[in-house]
């Protein structure tokens, strides 16, 4: 290709470059090392060009869901915008559940779909969808590039508003004459957007407010969401809670933000919440919450939540604020930015005595975790499911990625794997989508290559994309999956249990697969362990082993997840333990614990 | 509460959809919708009459704000003083003993008649909401054949 010899003497200014040529160029000037795709007939340009480069490698899935949530893993994993290329038509629409899962959790993502020449467009031709429409309720931003000339620029922007403000997916559709046909090639220096101008810095006179606030506060309570760790602010968060000795509990996104097993954490808050995070958020008079939206898993029935605090409410996204919760003092800016400037007031602030200013609402803090510490119950010969996490956290000295499928397996993970490192646990909290943490996980291994990183799954959501078995194995990666085999759908299980009277309608697993024999089909290794005593083992087999381990732990088929709070109740009103029947810890008792 | 917004958009493909998409995505109201160029052919303004509490209108805003395509978002309320106007067409009928009443409410509204047939006339009415529903109203009772309106747009009033 003639414009290709002459882009690699440099001088790319002036050539005249095919669209295709001109989409491998801007990738490499945003530094992409890796895309996650799957080819077709109006992507034969561009694969033809990726084939003669060496600078961006090209993971073939096996399906595009597969190829946006890997690049999603990719992209939490390692801060950077995930990339991802498919197809027209069905290529483009398999991609929209992955989209919409990095919608909901704000992850930066690139994706870019094969189209229909702009001249067949609107003609029904083959193989065309209109992705433009069906994705803009669940992107960022999108565009149709209608002209070769635009495709630069439109690349440009894309990875600008995918990667600032409050992160997100952006779609761009490619027509196949606009990856045929040449201009030339000018990669523009900046992005200059009127209607996306994000503010960064948070307003002074609001984070004095939000100051004064937390030093007149008695029991203030940080409540750190994932907007924490988007916006690398975890160094600035533990600042600001070591020296003020303030608790801090955290949603689902925002776990590793703080150290899982520091002195100050309360773990998770919420629905699956622990019972000290919980009743803290119903007695604090002060909640600091950072990068996080108040989500209805987080707050139970809004009306009764926190119903003795002020709300101190920093984020990027001004439609976070106020949205589904009153806010005292509102900070729109970046998590990082203002968690500095705050940190620099309260540099200057002297002869506060933050080590014993909030003593007493430590140690009451402390009572309720003395009494509903998380545990859980194991039953003589089954492998309780919270075990196999507390193992897979123990062997891996907790440094592990962790990723996960949604149901009971995510919240295990959640409840009993104690994260240290933001962008150590990936899940899919917003959407909730079942086939997220095994391509999660093969994106992760992709981009943090010397780190050992676990899927737990569950064995109905595995299956939605264990199609992928064959892409973790191609590239030798050493992911694991560890599968809590309950043979249930568990997590609707749990809920027909409690609420429907264990009328168990439609899900119930129990006609396999033989998931060892099925990742040994794959090439990759598969174990089954049903005794408690194995699961070290197995284990530190998977995490020795160079190839693909897939472990299937038979668990106890009908173990819960406790603590929980019923959809629609209050966030104190919590079933604690594992019991058959619905046994919620009466109301007067968990005001003698309260005191 | 009802509101009147103001949106300035880029003039680009899908923008209206991207509005309109946001109003049903997130079940808020459109009442009308007005939307042509400026005069800087490359932007777009709309109007947008809305309803909803304090708190869906703070999002309504808050929302438009952050489609890329929005350039600015006013939301007329408070202390703005603003000019709002629509334009609507009303045929209605008019037969012998009522053509005279037609004329006359027409002229008391200092509206214009555009077209005319024997027994109809099409009046066209420019003036804020509350001129527009006293013509309509005192109109009815001949018999309103069809009605067209632009649904109002809005400008805020020079200091
Ligand atoms: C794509 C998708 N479909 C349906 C659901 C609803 N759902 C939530 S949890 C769950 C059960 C998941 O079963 P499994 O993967 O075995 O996990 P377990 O709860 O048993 O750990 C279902 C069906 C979902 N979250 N995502
Ligand atoms: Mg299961």
């Amino acid at each position: 290709m003639g414009s290709q010899d002459h882009a690699e003497k440099g001088n790319l200014k002036t050539m005249k470059l095919s669209g295709a040529e001109i989409f491998v160029e801007c990738l490499k000037r945003e530094k992409v090392d890796t895309i996650f795709g799957y080819p077709g007939g109006v992507l034969l340009n561009i694969y033809d060009v990726l084939h003669q480069q060496r600078d961006i490698r090209h993971i073939l899935t096996k399906h595009e869901q597969g190829a946006v949530h890997a690049a999603d893993g990719y992209a939490r994993a390692s801060g950077k915008p995930g990339v991802v290329l498919v197809t027209s038509g069905p290529g483009a629409t398999n991609t929209v559940t992955g989209i919409a899962t990095a919608f909901m959790d704000s992850i930066p993502l690139v994706i870019f779909t094969g189209q229909v020449p702009m001249s067949m467009i609107g003609n029904d031709a083959f193989q065309e969808a209109d992705i433009v429409g069906i994705t803009r309720p669940c992107t960022k931003h999108n565009y149709l590039v209608s002209h070769v000339s635009k495709l630069a620029s439109t690349i440009k922007e894309a990875f600008h508003i995918a990667t600032h403000g409050r992160p997100g997916p952006v779609l761009i559709d490619l027509p196949k004459d606009v990856t045929v046909n040449q201009t030339d090639f000018k990669y523009p220096a900046r992005v200059e957007l009127k209607g996306f101008k994000p503010n960064y810095e948070g307003n002074l006179q609001q984070i004095k407010r939000a100051l004064q606030a937390i030093k007149k506060a008695e029991r203030p309570l940080l409540f750190t969401g994932g907007g924490v760790i988007l916006s690398n602010a975890a160094n600035e968060l533990r600042k600001l809670a070591r020296k003020t000795n303030i608790p801090v509990t955290s949603s689902l996104m925002g776990l590793g933000a703080f150290p899982g097993d520091h002195p100050l954490f309360l773990g998770m808050l919420g629905m699956h919440g622990t019972y000290a995070a919980n009743m803290s958020i119903q007695n604090t008079d002060l909640i600091i919450a950072v990068g996080a939206r108040f989500d209805d898993r987080v707050t139970g029935r809004i009306e009764s939540f926190a119903p003795k605090a002020g709300i101190v409410h920093f984020d990027i996204d001004p439609t976070s604020i106020k949205k589904n919760i009153r806010v005292d003092i509102p900070v729109v800016g970046d998590c990082a930015n203002v968690l500095k400037q705050m940190n620099r007031l309260l540099a200057a602030e002297r002869g506060i005595p933050w080590k014993k200013k909030h003593a007493d609402w430590l140690a009451q803090i402390d009572a309720w975790r003395k009494a509903y510490p998380m545990t859980y119950p194991e039953r003589k010969g089954k492998i309780a499911p919270q075990y196999v996490v507390e193992q897979i956290h123990k062997l891996t000295k907790g440094e592990a990625i962790i990723t996960t499928e949604v149901g009971q397996n995510q919240m295990w993970a959640a409840q009993f794997f104690r994260f240290k490192h933001p962008r150590q646990f990936l899940s899919s909290g917003g959407l909730g989508t079942m086939g997220y943490g095994f391509p999660a996980a093969i994106g992760a291994q992709f981009a943090c290559p010397d780190k050992v990183v676990f899927d737990i799954a569950g064995d109905g959501s595995i299956q939605m994309n264990i199609q992928e078995l064959a892409t973790a194995v191609q590239h030798r990666l050493p992911v694991n999956v560890a599968i809590l085999d309950n043979r249930f759908l568990g997590m609707v299980r749990q809920w027909q249990q409690l609420f429907y009277e264990c009328r168990y309608s439609s899900t119930c697993l129990h006609s396999g697969p033989d998931f060892v024999r099925l990742a040994e089909a794959y090439g990759a290794v598969g174990l089954r362990i049903t005794e408690k005593e194995d699961v070290p083992d197995a284990i530190r087999e998977a995490i020795a082993t160079k190839n693909t381990v897939l472990l299937d732990f038979i668990i106890d088929r009908e173990a819960n997840v406790m603590p929980m709070v019923p959809a629609g109740a209050s966030i104190d009103e919590m079933m604690l333990d594992d019991g058959k029947g619905k046994k919620s810890l009466p109301k007067k008792q968990a005001d003698k614990i309260t005191g | 509460m009802r509101h009147t917004i103001s949106v300035l958009v880029e003039n680009k493909f899908g923008v209206l959809a991207r509005v309109a998409g946001l109003f049903s995505g997130r079940g808020f109201n459109i009442e009308t919708l007005n939307v042509a160029p400026t005069l800087d052919p490359a932007f777009s303004q709309m109007t947008i009459v809305t309803s909803g509490d304090d708190r869906i209108l703070e999002q309504i805003t808050k929302q438009l704000n952050k489609l890329i395509n929005v350039i600015k978002v006013t939301d007329y309320a408070g202390d703005i003083t603003y000019l709002n106007r629509e334009l609507v067409l009303i045929k209605v009928t008019a037969k012998s003993e009522h053509r005279a009443e037609a004329l006359r409410i027409t002229d008391i509204f200092r509206a214009k008649v555009v077209d005319s047939g024997p027994t109809h006339y099409t009046i066209e009415v420019t003036g804020n909401p509350a001129k527009i529903s006293g013509v309509i109203e005192m109109l009815r009772p001949l018999g309103i054949k069809s009605i067209v309106r632009t649904g109002p747009v809005a400008m805020a009033r020079e200091r």
